[in-house]
């Protein structure tokens, strides 16, 4: 809902645009000139074998890592341009899920829900409180979870709280990495279907990197085939599993994807 | 209502006409400031009706949401009767979804227990860790007793990485921390000595008392900062990554890849930092009898040699393996103990710190009462 309350202009441009993006990883070229567009409220997800930099890419777009060539325009801002206050509010303004998690250890899941709003808002306690009250409840986690410390949560509440956390500022664009991976079927497709609500009512843009050829039948708009340092295929799920190129084929031709593509 | 942020276009809230509340701006997270009792407000309307009209609501999220509703309840609370009036379709629908949580009801913070009840916990949880770290000490001790008869088996090749970092990476720290002792020894000695004409006498007081009790005690409380918490954060971060888990499930017990090793390091290179602090600590002690009292090196020695005897060295060295297997074992068990993540690791790590020094002091004392009982 919030992202449909945003102005005109933000939305004609690509919320994020990557163009000539080169990473060296250990000598390794990881990323050889990489262009990469996404647009406001799609679900966007990279795929790729272990090792092709996809991750690398994801902390490239939320200003963990410098690419070592090419620009990040991220909001219509280019990261390599813009002081350190405008990468503050740009932090605001996005939200990143770890592939673990990564909940503070020595907080409960209320107190790491409520750590960003404390931190970037004029908020009284009694209004924080709420607020993350109402994100614990709305990532689908049990109310008395919040006050559950990290280490007494299964896998999946963790991304559950994780999420909430992620969503704490109600950001215009969310990243996931590897949002369901360890989490049992049903716990994954229940996540699946928690980010497409979430897109539903915030008008989120999400870009994940996951392998979960379910989410990616079921939640991706658009999806980014990574594979010899390349883009090797941009298109929805249809058009790529009609790609002709071997390690795009790879991806969608395995005995595993062969059984989850839907009729 | 205030302005607390520095959004260009603040939530804001007036009241405008007969018991009409127009909300205005961006109710966000990054425009919302503090919410304010709406007490001025109230006192200026007569009705009993207030109509909240949010028609020029630029933007509302989840906050806004939430503070509105709590507006909605402060006001319902006073005695008015509230309705909206030009309600957005997709802020009602955010607004509906927040009505069916359940904000109260059974998520109160657990209580922490208080005064009988947690000096009782307290009372158990250290009885209970006692019990636990005296356990964890007898199976370690039962395996070296049992690598004793069968040397072979002992992983000599981690016994080695931990001999080069517990104990050559440490000489320099040990040697020159006992070297300012030595001095600093002389110079408090040399002051009362001058007096009585004793000078010479300072040899006496340097070699003996860091001999016999102060060079395997700096030694030890050095390893135990140095290498007791290396080992209580090393085992504790394998622990959280699961690494424990995986040696077990693999079949090599973590306490012989890992404990005994390590106390087997420590145990062989503690008494050989003790002696090495022995020699840098009377030197100290020589340069500053030379320094202060103008007692050159040769008689210092030669003193040193009539006063030391073979006997208090051997006393001084023979506590360290006791001392040695105290830090080792004490820091492997905390580290054992981590649990959750990297704050538990943290605390594992200091508390491994403090009760390995509080051992290693309790263990001198007693060292000292057997040794006095014993007449030597």
């Amino acid at each position: 809902m919030a992202g449909a309350d945003r102005p005109v202009t933000e939305r004609r441009q690509p919320v994020l645009q990557m163009r000539g993006i080169v990473t060296r990883l250990g000598g390794l070229l990881v990323h050889d000139r990489i262009d990469l567009d996404v647009h406001a409220g799609e679900i966007f997800a990279l795929v790729g074998a272990s090792g092709t930099g996809k991750t690398t890419l994801l902390q490239e777009m939320v200003m963990l890592r410098r690419p070592d060539a090419g620009s990040v325009c991220l909001l219509g801002k280019d990261l390599a341009s813009i002081d350190e206050a405008r990468k503050q509010a740009l932090r605001q303004q996005f939200g990143v899920l770890f592939q673990h998690g990564a909940l503070f250890s020595s907080l409960n899941v209320l107190e790491n829900v409520a750590v960003p709003l404390r931190e970037h808002t004029a908020l009284d306690a009694g209004l924080i409180d709420e607020v993350a009250r109402v994100k614990i409840l709305q990532v689908g986690l049990p109310a008395d979870a919040a006050f559950k410390y990290p280490r007494e949560l299964s896998g999946g509440m963790i991304k559950r709280a994780a999420l909430a956390r992620a969503m704490a500022l109600d950001p215009q664009l969310l990243f996931l990495d590897e949002p369901t991976s360890g989490l049992d079927p049903h716990s994954a497709g229940a996540f699946d279907e928690l980010v497409l609500r979430m897109k539903q009512w915030f008008g989120l843009t999400v870009i994940m990197v996951t392998h979960d050829l379910d989410t990616l039948w079921q939640a991706a708009d658009r999806v980014a085939v990574l594979g010899e340092g390349q883009v090797l295929a941009v298109g929805d799920m249809q058009s790529l599993s009609r790609e002709d190129h071997p390690l795009v084929r790879q991806f969608f031709e395995g005995p595993r994807a062969r059984q989850r593509r839907p009729e | 209502m205030q302005r607390y942020s520095h959004a260009a276009d603040p939530a804001r809230i007036q009241l405008e006409g007969q018991g009409r509340l127009v909300c205005r701006g961006r109710w966000t997270a990054d425009a919302v400031g503090p919410f304010e009792p709406l007490q001025e407000i109230i006192q200026r309307v007569s009705g009993k009706t207030i109509t909240l009209d949010t028609s020029a609501v630029e933007a509302l999220d989840t906050t806004g949401a939430c503070l509105l509703r709590r507006i909605q309840s402060r006001l319902l609370s006073a005695g008015f009767e509230v309705g909206f009036a030009g309600l957005q379709s997709r802020h009602r629908e955010l607004l509906r979804e927040l009505e069916s949580y359940d904000l109260r009801g059974s998520t109160q913070p657990p209580q922490p227990p208080r005064g009988m009840d947690a000096a009782g916990r307290v009372f158990v949880q250290a009885g209970d860790e006692g019990m636990r770290f005296l356990a964890f000490f007898g199976e370690v001790m039962l395996r070296l007793i049992r690598f004793a008869g069968q040397p072979w088996r002992v992983r000599w090749a981690e016994v080695w990485n931990n001999v080069y970092s517990a104990g050559c990476n440490a000489v320099g720290i040990v040697g020159l921390l006992s070297f300012l002792m030595g001095v600093v020894i002389a110079y408090q000695g040399a002051v009362q000595l001058r007096i009585y004409g004793a000078s010479i006498y300072v040899a006496d007081l340097v070699g003996l008392s860091l001999v016999r009790e102060l060079a395997p005690l700096l030694a030890a409380i050095i390893i135990a900062g140095r290498t007791g918490s290396a080992y209580a954060a090393q085992i504790g971060t394998m622990q959280v990554s699961e690494e424990i888990a995986a040696l077990r499930t693999i079949g090599i017990s973590p306490l012989d890849m890992l404990v005994v090793p390590k106390t087997l390091a420590l145990i062989l290179v503690l008494p050989l930092l003790a002696v090495f602090a022995d020699i840098l600590g009377i030197l100290g002690g020589m340069f500053m009898a030379r320094v202060q009292l103008n007692i050159g090196f040769t008689p210092y020695l030669d003193r040193i040699a009539d006063a030391v005897s073979l006997r208090s060295f051997l006393i001084g060295v023979c506590k360290t393996p006791v001392f040695a297997g105290i830090i080792a074992i004490v820091g492997c068990y905390q580290g054992f103990r981590v649990s959750g993540g990297a704050e538990s690791v943290g605390r594992r790590t200091t508390v491994a710190v403090v009760h390995a020094i509080f051992l290693v002091i309790v263990a001198d004392a007693l060292f000292s009462v057997v040794f006095s009982a014993l007449g030597v």
